[in-house]
């Protein structure tokens, strides 16, 4: 490996030919203050257009400043990051940037956790010099899940790169020129016209207010918490409890599941519950499915394969647009989410003896595209929808906040029953690997009959984005499985499947985002540190190890949901409550 | 794909077998929305979604180019292209005023063409004729030293 020797504020320093001025500024410790560069390699995500100019540095026997996000250090390069001429720069260029800036700071969605409001309060902001012509007309663009406000967008191309370059969706593109220029969809559609699967990654690393979760459920969802005669009902998904806690100081990957059960209650939820009781019967399902698709193969009859994991509502956007003639391989049976929900307004409404419409059913999502999801058409019952609001962990965060509730001084609490009980199966769902994890632990029991030992799944484990292949034995039978995060590799795995499925999959887990769930649009913000999402993961491993039942099967509630209510797994009531369809969407 | 009459499809067919005759689709992109310009005049929507199946690349990638590129238009070119110059020598010899006065005639902006298709209008920057300015070219014609009241006889020529 060649070295280079450089000397940065005054500190001779080594780093491997073709690393940049900031990667060696990062290995002394010098903080040089960026706002569009954005590496996290992890995920295979490199943003370097250094169009924003704030991490100029001088260099020595250079004319003009470099920026120091892409400029490749050079053998005896000497350079200076805090000169005045540097801060001067650096101030200028933030100026310019705000001239051209809204000033609605105190009420914009990501106040406190802007990039821009940052850097400028680092830099010293006080008055911008500058003045004239400014902001595009570009219309406030909301959808669902996120809401696009462009006269913010400062054009770091971040939302671009990870569309693009890491998920592949393609929803999003830098069109036209001068002040006009702006991302945006084809032709400048609304989202909901676009190819935009919803799956946040935008959101995650918009460094301003331009793209933010929609948060308009919570307005209404108050209203109903005040309102005596609804019944609020809520479920958190597996990774809302890996992140919730780093919103009110605890490091990231401290699991807060009973202090989050205890702040809900204090909001004013009827019953807490827990959308890991719905996994677990995701997995009855799909389980169910996979050994009869397996049954079917094996006997050599025509079956789809593989069977493809359906939980993730941003990879069923993505299948129905981008590959619509494969809409046979997704299990038919609905995500944890919708399976809540379905079993909440009819199960847990007979129980309680009310009407549908008097329930009102909240799930709290690691996941902007959960909220798309939940007013999907296929998911209500005469025009009632199974599930009322979806908000994020954010937005979860948010409220408590509001409710004045300090997370870490509430004594923890437990989930209520019957719908709040769940096996660690249900707990790894949070995380890449562990829906299919989930899935074998239950299919191997079924399929021998014999107890499974170890529960780990080593070989399809993994804590980072990409693909994971392996041959599983259970008895005599091989099964091949995948494990896919990031819509970019469950692209790869369609192209396999497109070329004749070579490697002869039977079984794949697909999650859009990269790392799984608990690296969602709805996540508390990582500000480019993967190494938050991996301590989010061994949160969940953690939580999993701890849980005395850790196969879906075995979780006795669920054993007695199919008892009394819904039969067979796959069958009759199940199928009309569990299951659902896809349909091929053309979209630009 | 967006075929609705005999001679649109025959346009998307000869779209098609330039495409398919390109040894690589990979950065030919500029190249072919050049060509799909020359064959269907403009740019509309549904070629751009055309090619960029045919391409496999997004949409959006497509209309990032045509809309950065002032060469690609998305709007159908009347049956006269009326161009002002707006380069400086035109510029200050008052192409302004030309420009303005089209505007009003025609009642269409910059970019736009008359609901009946007979002429458009568009702004450039210098034609090579300064000697001339302030100058107007309808397609391939040129006209120098035009003043707003020539505007109606010029518009008369075009039958």
């Amino acid at each position: 490996m060649d070295m280079i020797n450089l000397i940065i504020d005054g500190q001779p320093v080594q780093v491997e030919k073709g690393s940049t001025i900031l990667d060696a500024a990062k290995k002394l410790g010098i903080e040089i203050p960026t706002l569009c560069h954005l590496h996290m390699h992890e995920i295979g995500l490199n943003n370097q257009p250094a169009s924003c100019r704030v991490c100029v540095v001088e260099v020595e026997k250079r004319r003009n400043l470099a920026p120091a996000c892409a400029t490749p250090v050079a053998e005896g390069m000497v350079v200076h990051t805090n000169t005045p001429k540097v801060l001067e720069e650096r101030r200028t260029v933030l100026e310019l940037m705000l001239s051209d800036h809204p000033k609605d700071c105190l009420t914009c969605a990501k106040s406190g956790e802007c990039d821009l409001q940052k850097v400028s309060e680092k830099m010293g902001i006080r008055k911008i010099r500058v003045t004239g012509t400014s902001q595009s007309s570009y219309p406030m663009d909301t959808s669902v899940s996120i809401v696009r406000d462009m006269n913010k967008c400062i054009m770091c191309r971040r939302c671009e790169t990870v569309c693009n370059q890491v998920q592949t969706v393609g929803a999003l593109s830098g069109v036209n020129r001068g002040f006009e220029a702006v991302v945006s969809t084809s032709f400048q559609v609304p989202l909901n016209e676009s190819v935009c699967t919803y799956c946040g990654q935008c959101v995650q690393v918009c460094p301003v207010g331009a793209l933010t979760a929609n948060a308009s459920a919570t307005d209404r969802l108050m209203e109903d918490l005040a309102n005596p005669d609804k019944i609020v009902v809520v479920n958190t998904a597996p990774a809302v409890r890996a992140a919730l806690g780093e919103e009110f100081g605890y490091p990231a990957g401290t699991s807060v599941t009973g202090k989050m059960v205890a702040a809900l209650r204090k909001i004013g939820f009827d019953y807490v519950f827990d959308t890991d009781f719905a996994a677990d019967l995701t997995i009855m399902e799909e389980a169910t499915e996979l050994a009869e698709r397996l049954q079917k193969y094996i006997k050599g009859e025509p079956v789809a394969m593989p069977l493809m994991t359906s939980c993730c509502p941003a990879w069923v956007n993505f299948i129905e647009t981008q590959y619509p003639e494969f809409l046979d391989l997704p299990s038919s049976a609905k995500s944890p989410q919708q399976m809540f929900g379905a079993v909440a307004k009819t199960y847990f409404a007979e129980k309680l003896g009310v009407q549908r419409e008097q329930l009102v059913v909240v799930s709290v999502m690691p996941c902007i595209a959960k909220k798309y999801e939940a007013q999907r058409e296929e998911f209500a019952a005469d025009q009632n929808p199974d599930v009322d609001y979806s908000i994020s962990t954010h937005e979860l965060a948010g409220l408590i906040k509001q409710f004045n509730f300090d997370l870490k001084n509430l004594a923890e609490d437990d989930f209520d029953d019957p719908l709040g009980e769940s096996t660690g199966a249900g707990v790894i769902f949070g995380k890449t690997g562990g829906v299919m994890e989930a899935a074998l632990r239950t299919a191997y029991e079924w399929l021998t009959g014999e107890t499974l030992k170890k529960v780990e799944f080593e070989e399809i484990r993994s804590t980072s984005s990409g693909i994971r292949k392996a041959a599983v034995q259970i008895g005599g039978l091989t099964v091949n499985v995948a494990v896919a995060s990031g819509l970019g590799n469950a692209r790869k795995i369609m192209e396999e499947i497109k070329a004749g499925n070579p490697d002869h999959l039977h079984a794949v887990e697909i999650m859009a985002c990269p790392g799984g769930c608990v690296n969602g649009g709805g996540q508390p913000y990582h500000h480019g540190d993967f190494g938050v999402i991996k301590k989010r993961q061994a949160a969940l491993c953690g939580e999993d190890a701890e849980k005395k039942l850790r196969k879906s099967h075995e979780n006795p509630f669920i054993q007695k949901l199919y008892e009394d209510y819904m039969g067979q797994p796959g069958h009759g009531k199940a199928h009309e409550l569990l299951h659902t369809t896809y349909a091929a969407k053309e979209r630009v | 794909m967006g075929c609705c009459s005999g001679a649109d499809q025959e346009k998307y067919d000869e779209l098609k077998r330039f495409i398919d005759a390109l040894p690589t689709k990979q950065g030919e992109l500029i190249r072919v929305l050049h060509r799909a310009q020359g064959i269907f005049g403009y740019l509309p929507r549904e070629v751009q979604v055309f090619v960029a199946r045919e391409l496999e690349v997004p949409v959006s990638k497509v209309y990032g180019v045509v809309s950065f590129y002032s060469y690609f238009t998305m709007k159908p070119k009347g049956k006269y292209e009326i161009s002002v110059c707006m380069g400086t020598a035109c510029y200050v010899r008052g192409a302004e005023n030309v420009l303005e006065e089209l505007r009003k005639k025609l009642a269409i902006e910059p970019g736009e063409t008359t609901p009946d298709g007979k002429f458009s209008l568009r702004s450039l920057r210098c034609v090579g004729a300064c000697g001339l300015a302030p100058v107007m070219m309808v397609g391939d014609k040129v006209y120098g030293r035009v003043t707003p009241d020539m505007v109606d006889s010029i518009l008369a020529e075009c039958e």
